[in-house]
C-alpha cells in the first residue's frame, strides 16, 4: 500500500528523517513508536504530502506523492498531531466541509457523516461550535474528519492524546475494528497503546528506523538473558555472598525496598540455565528467607528504551531512581542507568 | 475548490470581519456619494470614487489578513494540503470568496446611479465604467492582500504588510514624481538594487562567486548602458515604480474610458499575486 524509500528530510542543518525505508501492507495496523522529536510526525507529514521530502520517494497505492499528489491523497485520511479544526464551524458543518473537500458524492455525504459521527461518538455534539468543545471531543472530531470518505489508508498522529482512559479504550477499539477494511498507521510515544493495538511496530529514533517487527517478536528477540527479581530478607553483604557462588549468574544488584530489612534483588543469568533452584538453596543455606521470586522477560518498554537510547552518552549527574511499572530491571552499565532516567517520560505507559 | 469557496464565504458572513469590511465600504462610499452627488446634484461618480479609493488601504487588510495566515496558525492548512485539492485550487477558491464578499457592497453601490437617475438624466455608461474600475482595483488589492497573507502565519503581520503594500501601490504615482528622473539617478538606483539582489542571492546560495559575478555583470551592463545610451535610463525609476501604480489605470476608468490596457493591467496583477501565493504555499512545503 505504502512504500517509503530512502526518505530524508533536512530542516536546515538538522536531520529530522534519516534514510527511512519501509513498506506497509494492506489491512494491518502499524505503529510508529519513538521518543519525542524522533521524526514520527515529520514522516507522516511527508507520506500525506503535507511537506516534501529532501530526498527519497513515497508511493501510496502505486501513486507517487509528488508526481500524482491528488490520486495519492485520495487514498489517505490523515489526523495530524493537532487536529485541523475550524473553530468557527459546528461539528456537522465541519464534517460536511471535509466530505466535500474529499470529493464524497453529494447523495452519500449525509449518510457517511452520520455513520462517522456514530463511530467516533460525537453525534450528541453535532450542532455545537468546535470552539466550545473540550480537547477530547476535538480529537474525536479530528478523527472523524480522517475517517470521512473511508479512505483505504488512515494515518493517525497520536490519536488518543487528550482523551480520558475510557475514551482511549473506545478509540483503540475503533481503530482495531477499522483495520478490517483499512490500513492504519498510527504514531505514539505511549507503548502500551502500540502494543495493544498494532500488528506491527516500527521503532524510530533520531529519524532512523531502529526496529520493525510484530510486538511478540520484538520482545522475544530482545530478551536474550534470563532475568529474575526477588524480595529477600537480609543484608546486602549476605545476599552478595549467597548469589556470588552461583556461576551462571552474570550480574546482579540489590536495592532497599519499602519494607525494612527486605532487599529487592534483580539478577541476570545465562539464558539456558534455570538458576531458580540454586538460588533457593543458596539463600536457604544462609537462612535468608525469599519472600518473592519472579522471572521477568524483557518487556516492550525495555526493548523500546534500549533501542532508542542505547547509543547515547550517559549523563552522570542526572541519574534518577524511578521505578518502572513493568517489573524490575537490572542496573548494569551507565547507559542503563540513563534509561532509568528516561522512564520518567515512559512513566505514563 | 467549491468546498473551500463555500466555507470561506460562510466564515466571513458568520464572523465580524466580513461585515466590518462591507460596512466600511458602504459607509465611506455613502458619505462621499451623499456629499458630491446628492448635495451638489453632480451626475458623475468620478469624484466620489476617486475620493473614496483610499478605502482599500483600510478594508483590504481587514478582509485578507486571515485568509491564508490563519490557516497556517491553526494548522488547518494540514487538512487542505493533504486532501485531494491542488494548492492552485485552494488559492482560487479563497480568492473567489474574497471577491464575492467584495461584490456585496459593490451591488449596493451599483444602485447609486439608478437612485441618481430618478432626479434627472445620468450618464449611466460612464458611471458604470467608473464602478467597474473601482471593482477591478479592489480585486487587485485583494489579490495583493491574499499573497501577503500567504507569506506569514501571523494575521496581524499580514495586515500590516498588506496596508504597507497597498499604500505604496496607491501612492506609487506621487512617489515616483518625488524622485529625480535623470539617467544618473536611475543608474545609481539600479546599482543599489543590484547590490540588494546580489545580497539576497548570496543569502540563498551562500556562494560568493555567483553573487559577486552577478553583481559585476550588472554593474558592467549598467555602466555601458549609462555611457553609451544614457537616454535609455532617463525616467527609469518612474517606469519601475509605474509597474506598481494602481492609481493611474483606475483613473482612466473614472473618466469613463474602458481602457483595455487598464483592464489587462488589473487582471495581470491578480494573476501574478495568485501565482505568487501558490508558490509561497509550495515553498513552505519544501523548506
Amino acid at each position: 500500500m505504502i512504500e517509503v524509500k530512502n526518505l530524508v528530510k533536512k530542516y536546515g542543518g538538522h536531520l529530522a528523517v534519516d534514510n527511512l525505508n519501509f513498506t506497509v501492507e494492506k489491512g494491518q495496523i502499524y505503529g510508529f513508536l519513538g521518543p519525542n522529536g524522533a521524526g514520527k510526525s515529520t514522516t507522516m507529514n511527508i507520506i500525506t504530502g503535507y511537506i516534501a521530502s529532501t530526498e527519497g520517494t513515497v508511493t501510496v497505492d502505486g501513486h507517487d506523492i509528488l508526481e500524482e499528489p491528488e490520486a495519492a491523497k485520495k487514498c489517505i485520511g490523515y489526523l495530524p498531531e493537532q487536529p485541523p479544526l475550524y473553530f468557527d464551524m459546528t461539528v456537522a458543518e465541519y464534517l460536511n466541509f471535509a466530505a466535500e473537500l474529499k470529493q464524497v458524492e453529494k447523495p452519500k455525504r449525509k449518510e457517511m457523516i452520520q455513520e462517522v459521527m456514530e463511530m467516533t461518538g460525537i453525534t450528541d455534539v453535532g450542532g455545537r461550535v468546535i470552539k466550545n468543545l473540550s480537547k477530547g471531543y476535538r480529537q474525536r472530531v479530528g478523527l472523524a474528519q480522517a475517517l470521512i470518505g473511508f479512505p483505504e489508508i488512515l494515518i493517525l498522529d497520536e490519536p488518543t492524546v487528550g482523551l480520558d482512559p475510557k475514551q482511549m479504550i473506545e478509540i483503540r477499539e475503533l481503530i482495531k475494528s477499522l483495520s478490517k477494511n483499512h490500513t492504519v498507521i498510527l504514531s505514539s510515544h505511549i507503548l502500551s497503546e502500540v502494543s495493544a493495538v498494532c500488528d506491527y511496530i516500527m521503532i524510530i529514533s533520531k529519524g532512523k528506523l531502529v526496529a520493525s517487527d510484530t510486538p511478540e517478536n520484538l520482545s522475544k528477540e530482545m530478551a536474550g538473558a534470563q532475568k529474575l527479581s526477588l524480595l529477600v530478607k537480609g543484608s546486602p553483604q549476605e545476599v552478595e555472598s549467597a548469589v556470588g557462588n552461583i556461576h551462571q549468574v552474570s550480574s546482579f544488584c540489590c536495592e532497599e525496598s519499602e519494607q525494612e530489612g527486605v532487599l529487592k534483588v534483580s539478577l541476570e543469568a545465562e539464558p539456558e540455565a534455570d538458576v531458580r533452584e540454586e538460588i533457593f538453596f543458596a539463600m536457604a543455606d544462609r537462612k535468608l528467607p525469599i519472600l518473592e521470586l519472579m522471572t521477568t522477560s524483557m518487556s516492550l518498554e525495555d526493548v523500546f528504551l534500549e533501542l532508542t537510547e542505547g547509543g547515547e552518552e550517559p549523563e552522570g549527574e542526572e541519574k534518577g531512581r524511578r521505578k518502572s511499572m513493568f517489573g524490575t530491571r537490572l542496573k548494569k552499565t551507565p547507559e542503563e542507568e540513563l534509561e532509568e532516567e528516561e522512564e520518567n517520560h515512559a512513566g505514563n505507559l | 475548490m467549491l468546498a473551500i469557496y463555500k466555507r470561506e464565504v460562510k466564515s466571513y458572513l458568520t464572523s465580524m470581519l466580513g461585515y466590518v469590511f462591507i460596512a466600511l465600504n458602504l459607509l465611506l462610499v455613502g458619505i462621499y456619494f451623499t456629499f458630491y452627488n446628492l448635495q451638489y446634484g453632480y451626475p458623475y461618480l468620478d469624484y466620489t470614487l476617486s475620493g473614496v479609493s483610499f478605502v482599500f488601504l483600510v478594508t483590504t487588510p481587514i478582509l485578507t489578513m486571515k485568509v491564508m495566515a490563519e490557516e497556517r496558525r491553526q494548522k488547518t492548512d494540514q487538512l487542505l494540503l493533504t486532501s485531494p485539492v491542488s494548492p492552485g485550487k485552494i488559492v482560487l477558491g479563497k480568492y473567489l470568496a474574497l471577491v464575492t464578499i467584495f461584490l456585496i457592497p459593490m451591488v449596493i453601490i451599483g444602485c447609486y446611479p439608478l437612485v441618481l437617475s430618478s432626479f434627472g438624466s445620468v450618464p449611466l455608461k460612464t458611471d458604470y465604467t467608473a464602478l467597474l474600475g473601482y471593482f477591478l482595483a479592489g480585486c487587485a488589492y485583494l489579490a495583493l492582500g491574499l499573497f501577503l497573507s500567504s507569506t506569514t502565519e501571523s494575521p496581524v503581520l499580514a495586515a500590516v504588510l498588506t496596508f504597507g503594500a497597498c499604500f505604496l501601490c496607491y501612492m506609487a504615482n506621487s512617489l515616483g514624481s518625488f524622485i529625480s528622473g535623470t539617467s544618473f539617478a536611475t543608474y545609481i538606483a539600479l546599482i543599489v538594487a543590484a547590490v540588494l539582489v546580489c545580497l539576497l542571492v548570496y543569502a540563498m546560495t551562500k556562494s560568493s562567486v555567483i553573487s559577486g559575478g552577478l553583481f559585476l555583470l550588472a554593474v558592467i551592463l549598467l555602466t555601458v548602458c549609462y555611457f553609451a545610451k544614457s537616454s535609455w535610463l532617463a525616467g527609469g525609476i518612474q517606469k519601475i515604480i509605474g509597474i506598481f501604480d494602481f492609481g493611474s489605470p483606475f483613473s482612466k476608468f473614472l473618466n469613463g474610458i474602458l481602457d483595455l490596457r487598464s483592464v489587462l493591467y488589473f487582471i495581470s496583477v491578480i494573476a501574478v499575486c495568485g501565482c505568487l501565493s501558490v508558490q509561497s504555499i509550495q515553498k513552505r512545503r519544501w523548506s
